[in-house]
C-alpha cells in the first residue's frame, strides 16, 4: 500500500459515462490498493453507474446533462481545488487503465519531481497492441506535441495521469471540453509545467464498447489539431 | 420598376415588419434582432433607390444590379449565421458551468448530510 506524504492529501478521479457493468470493479481495485479518496464523476449517464460508484464506495458528481470527458474531469478539478486537495490521480471508468499503477503516475507529483505525470502504455513492458489507424493518430499527435511544445511524448493521448496543486487549480478554469489530453500539453507547455512520463499498463475494456467510431476518429483528428494550434496563440487570463 | 425589384421590396418591407412584430411580442430578443433589422433596412433602401443600387453594382463591377442585393443579402446571412455560432458557443460555456456548478452542490449537499450523521466532519467550502 501506499501511503502518501503527510501534507498532500490525494483525490483518485474516475470519469464515467454509462459504466454501470465496470465502474464498480474499477472503484474496489483502486480502493484495494490505495487509501486515496475516489471521486466518480458520472457524466449524465442514463444507467446506473451512480449508484454501481457509490455500493463500491466511492464520492460521486452527478452531472445533469452528459458534458463530455472534459467538462466531466473538469468538474473534478473543481471539486479537487475547493476541498484542498494537493494531487489529482485520474484513470478511465471502463478499466483499460490498471488500478494499481496509480501508484506510478502519482509517485513523481508527491516526490515533487513533476506537476504532472502522464501515464504512458508504450514505455516498459508493453502487451498494447492498437489498430493501424490508431497507431497512426497516436504517431501524428507524438509528431505534433513534439513540435509545438518540445515535450517528447510517447503516448500523447492517455488519460491515465496525476496532477499537482498547480495544475489543478489551472485546469479548473481551463480545461478543453473534449479530447482534452492532447491539448493539455499545450496548456502544460504554456505554464512551462514539468511533465514526465511513466509506464502504465492498459488493458482491453472489460464490458461494452469503446466510442470511437471511424467518422469520431476522423472529427478527432481534426478537432484537437484545430484547438491545439489555437491554444498556441490564445491568451489564458 | 422591374419585376425583382418590387419583388424584393415586398419581401425586404415584409421581413423587417415580421423582425419589429417579434420583438415586440418578446418572441425575439433585442440582440438577436438587429442583425436582422439592419439587413432589411439596407436591401429595403437598395430597392427603393434604383440609382444608388446601379451606381453601387458599378463601384464593385457587377453588371446586372439586382445582383448586387443578392451579395448584399447573403454577407448579412453570413453574418447573422457567425453570431449565432457565437452565440451557442457562449450558451455551451454557460450551460457547461452551471451542470458542473449543480454537480458540485449536490455533492456539497450529501457531504453535509453525511457529516451529520457521523461524529466525524470536514469542512465543504462553497465553490469560489
Amino acid at each position: 500500500m501506499h501511503t502518501p506524504p503527510e501534507a498532500v492529501r490525494v483525490l483518485v478521479v474516475i470519469p464515467a459515462y454509462r459504466e454501470e457493468k465496470n465502474i464498480g470493479a474499477v472503484v474496489s481495485a483502486v480502493r484495494k490498493h490505495f487509501p486515496y479518496d475516489i471521486l466518480v464523476v458520472n457524466d449524465g449517464s442514463p444507467d446506473n453507474t451512480s449508484a454501481a460508484a457509490r455500493a463500491a464506495g466511492a464520492a460521486v458528481l452527478d452531472l445533469p446533462c452528459n458534458l463530455g470527458i472534459g467538462g466531466a474531469v473538469q468538474t473534478a478539478f473543481l471539486y479537487a481545488r475547493d476541498h484542498g486537495y494537493g494531487a489529482v490521480a485520474r484513470i478511465d471508468g471502463d478499466g483499460q487503465h490498471e488500478p494499481q499503477d496509480i501508484g506510478r503516475v502519482l509517485d513523481p507529483i508527491l516526490a515533487g519531481s513533476a506537476d504532472a505525470a502522464i501515464g504512458s502504455r508504450f514505455l516498459g513492458e508493453t502487451q498494447y497492441r492498437g489498430s493501424i489507424p490508431r497507431i497512426f493518430g497516436i504517431g501524428f499527435f507524438r509528431t505534433l506535441v513534439n513540435l509545438f511544445t518540445g515535450y517528447r511524448v510517447t503516448d500523447p493521448t492517455s488519460g491515465f495521469f496525476a496532477i499537482n496543486r498547480r495544475l489543478i487549480e489551472f485546469y479548473s478554469n481551463h480545461y478543453p471540453s473534449d479530447y482534452p489530453e492532447v491539448d493539455a500539453y499545450i496548456l502544460m507547455h504554456r505554464l512551462k509545467a514539468r511533465a514526465v512520463e511513466v509506464p502504465v499498463r492498459m488493458h482491453e475494456r472489460w464490458e461494452g464498447k469503446s466510442s470511437i467510431t471511424p467518422f469520431r476518429a476522423m472529427y478527432y483528428m481534426v478537432k484537437v489539431t484545430m484547438s491545439f494550434i489555437i491554444n498556441c496563440i490564445r491568451r489564458f487570463g | 420598376m422591374s419585376r425583382v425589384t418590387l419583388v424584393s421590396i415586398c419581401a425586404s418591407a415584409g421581413l423587417l415588419v415580421y423582425i419589429l412584430e417579434m420583438v415586440r411580442r418578446r418572441r425575439l430578443r433585442e440582440e438577436y434582432s438587429i442583425l436582422w433589422l439592419f439587413g432589411s433596412v439596407v436591401i429595403l433602401v437598395l430597392s427603393l433607390k434604383q440609382d444608388w443600387l446601379i451606381s453601387l453594382a458599378r463601384a464593385v463591377g457587377i453588371a446586372y444590379p439586382p445582383s448586387f442585393l443578392f451579395l448584399v443579402g447573403i454577407l448579412f446571412i453570413l453574418l447573422i449565421l457567425i453570431n449565432f455560432s457565437i452565440a451557442i458557443s457562449r450558451l455551451h460555456q454557460m450551460n457547461k458551468k452551471m451542470a458542473q456548478e449543480i454537480a458540485l452542490m449536490k455533492r456539497a449537499e450529501e457531504e453535509k448530510n453525511e457529516a451529520g450523521q457521523e461524529p466525524e466532519t470536514r469542512s465543504v467550502r462553497s465553490p469560489s
